[in-house]
């Protein structure tokens, strides 16, 4: 199998094409499937009541908005490394959904924290792990949206999610050691009661709807983006002409 | 290689000793930040100590930014920038010198002024003593990290928002080890293991920095 | 007065040996293709004229070759080897001069200089830089700081620093803007020199040059302008 073939442009746009429905398809039947399962056929938690059942978004939410990072760092470094540009704009398209997944994690985290905590917002060493992380996400898009040069644009924005991937598990470390100095045990977000096999299941289910709408959203983006870029070369023109007409 | 770093770091103290308003600038705003505290948060001696730490360090970073900005565009502007990546050698060195010269003309002062902001805050001797350890470990962070700011914002409208945006949560972990630091010898626990911590925090922002700073210098050239 | 030209003799046993080479060289500036497939060769004891109009890649082709912009295809060779692998040799020995002066504004010339040298490795006390600055006519301004000088004077600032770096190939961006008649002698003066003793130069120029007894090769960048046949480009062309 060459690699180079479905790298160029035009192969992977109309690639992404035809496999964006599959995965769309994928992830609404799948998030249909984990709503079901978390509103309906989940108990009540004993503890927690009905509001508990905010964590079948919220922990995926939080779980994609990290995996997307270290996806975007893995597809900067391949890019960098083997100046693939195709790569960059994997990375440049994965961004927004990563940023809307951290806001979504910090959004229903503050949901849930009102009822479990009786504030909104408590400075948890997660949820402020997640803060930070949006800081990174939204420094980033900031980044690409000063730069006009798309070649300096991929390079400058890659090398930043680098240092920031580094950075990221030292600023998780720092802030779970802060917040234990601080807080003491008073929160602990850890300890929390053994989940039932059906818990497991919902979340899971969701997570993969995360998984499969991510990939859907991103191939969506990256053709809109390939098209950009090559929209001089005569097979975008027919690209975006067949697009006009549709 | 040593004459270039030397040439480097020279060159940089040379331009500042001449113009001396522009890195006495964020030395004042460093104190002006710390001195507005007070008079936001009350004048209450117990509660000024308990967040001397934090406000010292955030004071720090903001300043840093302030002058972080300016870093690399002077160069940049008149041409000497290229003339330096155009040098035999890497451009890891000349971050790397840049980032020295940086320091020693921002963090080194802030040093000499941080233990009198201390008195004000009521900070007892052993925590001023530890505030300037931490600051001592902790400065070079921020002109190491911030030099990568500064390379990918070159000459981008509003490089300086900018580089605020891109730069200060890189800088948290300083900012935990730091002021926890401090806040470690008022509360009798002692500093030892946020030192480390921020002295390892450093050591890898020294090896990495430089790095991604001459290879950002070389994107935004291009 | 006549100042040899001082050639890095540990670097280069035989500069004679010297060659640059570009290989279907592809530059892109944003959206815009700028050439493509360019090919070049120079021999040391050559000059070469870049030519074209505003905005063809005259720039970005000097740019190219000196290493600060990566090409989007093709590479540039330094005695048969990419300059990407050989960057330190390669960096020793070329000089780039261009539209911004490199000048800092605190320094006096002097200084300039000499931080200049230092950059390259090189250690160069002030008795060695200011007969350098003499001939470039700056004699009277030795110890001023660079703000004070007219664009002129600090493009002569910047052109001693290329003679005190004793480089073999000089890589020139319009190295005549903002000289004076004496000036535009000068520096033909000092091309013709460092040419004949073995030395490589690439320049562009929208100003008339003379250059007789040089070895100078053209390289046409974009469509050809209404050239009469001499090495003056047209003056309607002047930036």
């Amino acid at each position: 199998m060459n690699l180079y073939h479905y790298a160029a442009p035009a192969t992977f746009y109309r690639l992404a094409g035809r496999w964006t429905p599959w995965f769309a398809w994928g992830a609404g039947l799948l998030t249909g499937i984990g709503l079901y399962i978390s509103f309906f056929v989940a108990p009540t938690d004993f503890q927690q009541g009905e509001a508990y059942r905010i964590i079948f978004i919220h922990v995926p939410a939080a779980w994609m908005s990290m995996f997307i990072y270290l996806v975007m760092a893995f597809w900067c470094a391949i890019g960098l490394a083997f100046n693939t540009r195709l790569s960059f704009l994997m990375a440049r398209a994965l961004a927004p959904t990563g940023a809307l997944f951290c806001f979504l994690a910090l959004w229903t985290g503050a949901l849930w924290g009102k009822p479990m905590w009786g504030a909104w917002w408590v400075w948890d060493a997660r949820l402020t792990s997640q803060l930070i992380l949006l800081f990174l996400y939204v420094g980033i898009m900031a980044l690409w949206a000063a730069i006009d040069d798309p070649k300096r644009g991929d390079r400058a924005g890659a090398l930043l999610i680098l240092v920031g991937a580094v950075n990221v598990p030292i600023i998780y470390f720092s802030v779970k050691w802060w917040n234990t100095l601080h807080q003491g045990s008073s929160i602990n977000l850890t300890k929390a009661p053994s989940m039932a096999t059906i818990m497991l299941v919902g979340m899971l289910v969701m997570a993969i709807a995360a998984w499969l709408y991510t990939i859907a959203v991103a191939l969506v983006r990256v053709r809109g983006l390939i098209l950009e870029r090559e929209r001089h070369t005569d097979w975008a023109q027919e690209a975006m002409k067949a697009l006009k007409e549709a | 290689m040593w004459r270039f770093l030397l040439t480097v770091i020279r060159r940089d103290l040379l331009l500042a000793a001449r113009r001396k308003g522009d890195w006495l600038t964020s030395q004042f705003f460093f104190v002006m930040v710390v001195s507005m505290f007070p008079l936001g948060i009350g004048a209450d001696p117990e509660q000024l100590r308990r967040v001397a730490g934090g406000v010292l360090w955030v004071a720090a970073l903001l300043a840093s930014l302030l002058s972080l900005q300016r870093l690399y565009a002077d160069d940049h502007r008149d041409g000497s920038l290229e003339q330096m990546l155009l040098s035999p050698q890497p451009a890891l060195i000349l971050a790397l010198g840049k980032a020295i010269a940086h320091w020693l003309i921002f963090g080194l002062p802030l040093l000499v002024i941080a233990p009198l902001l201390g008195l004000q805050f009521a900070l007892p001797p052993d925590a001023i003593g530890t505030l300037v350890i931490a600051l001592a470990i902790g400065t070079p962070v921020l002109s190491l990290l911030g030099g990568v700011g500064a390379a990918l914002t070159l000459g981008l409208r509003g490089g300086g928002t900018l580089l605020t945006l891109l730069i200060l949560p890189l800088y948290v972990p300083a900012l935990i080890f730091g002021a926890g630091a401090v806040d470690g010898v008022l509360a009798g626990l002692g500093a030892e293991a946020q030192l480390s911590l921020l002295g390892a925090f450093m050591g890898l922002c020294l090896l990495l920095a430089p790095w991604v700073t001459g290879a950002a210098l070389r994107v935004s050239v291009d | 007065m006549r100042f040899p030209v001082i050639l890095h003799e540990h670097l280069f046993s035989n500069p004679w040996l010297m060659q640059l080479s570009a290989h279907d060289l592809t530059c892109q500036r944003g959206d815009r293709l700028l050439f493509s497939g360019l090919q070049m060769d120079l021999q040391a004891g050559q000059l070469l004229l870049v030519q074209g109009g505003n905005g063809r890649g005259k720039t970005s082709f000097l740019r190219l070759l000196s290493g600060l912009s990566q090409p989007e295809a093709g590479e540039v060779r330094w005695n048969g080897e990419s300059i990407d692998r050989v960057r330190e040799t390669y960096q020793q020995s070329m000089v780039y001069l261009a539209h911004a002066n490199g000048v800092k504004d605190d320094l006096t010339p002097v200084e300039n200089v000499q931080i200049y040298a230092g950059l390259r490795g090189q250690k160069r006390v002030p008795a060695e830089i200011e007969p350098v600055l003499v001939r470039m006519g700056l004699a009277a301004c030795l110890d001023l700081p660079a703000r004070v000088l007219s664009f002129g004077q600090r493009r002569r600032v910047a052109l001693a620093g290329l003679l005190v770096s004793g480089a073999l190939l000089w890589i020139l961006d319009e190295p005549l803007t903002g000289l004076d008649v004496r000036g535009v002698a000068e520096v033909e003066t000092l091309l013709r020199e460092h040419v004949q003793a073995g030395g490589m130069v690439v320049m562009t120029t929208h100003q008339p040059l003379r250059l007789q007894g040089v070895d100078t090769v053209m390289l046409q960048i974009g469509p050809v302008m209404q050239v009469d046949g001499s090495v003056s480009a047209p003056a309607n062309e002047a930036a």
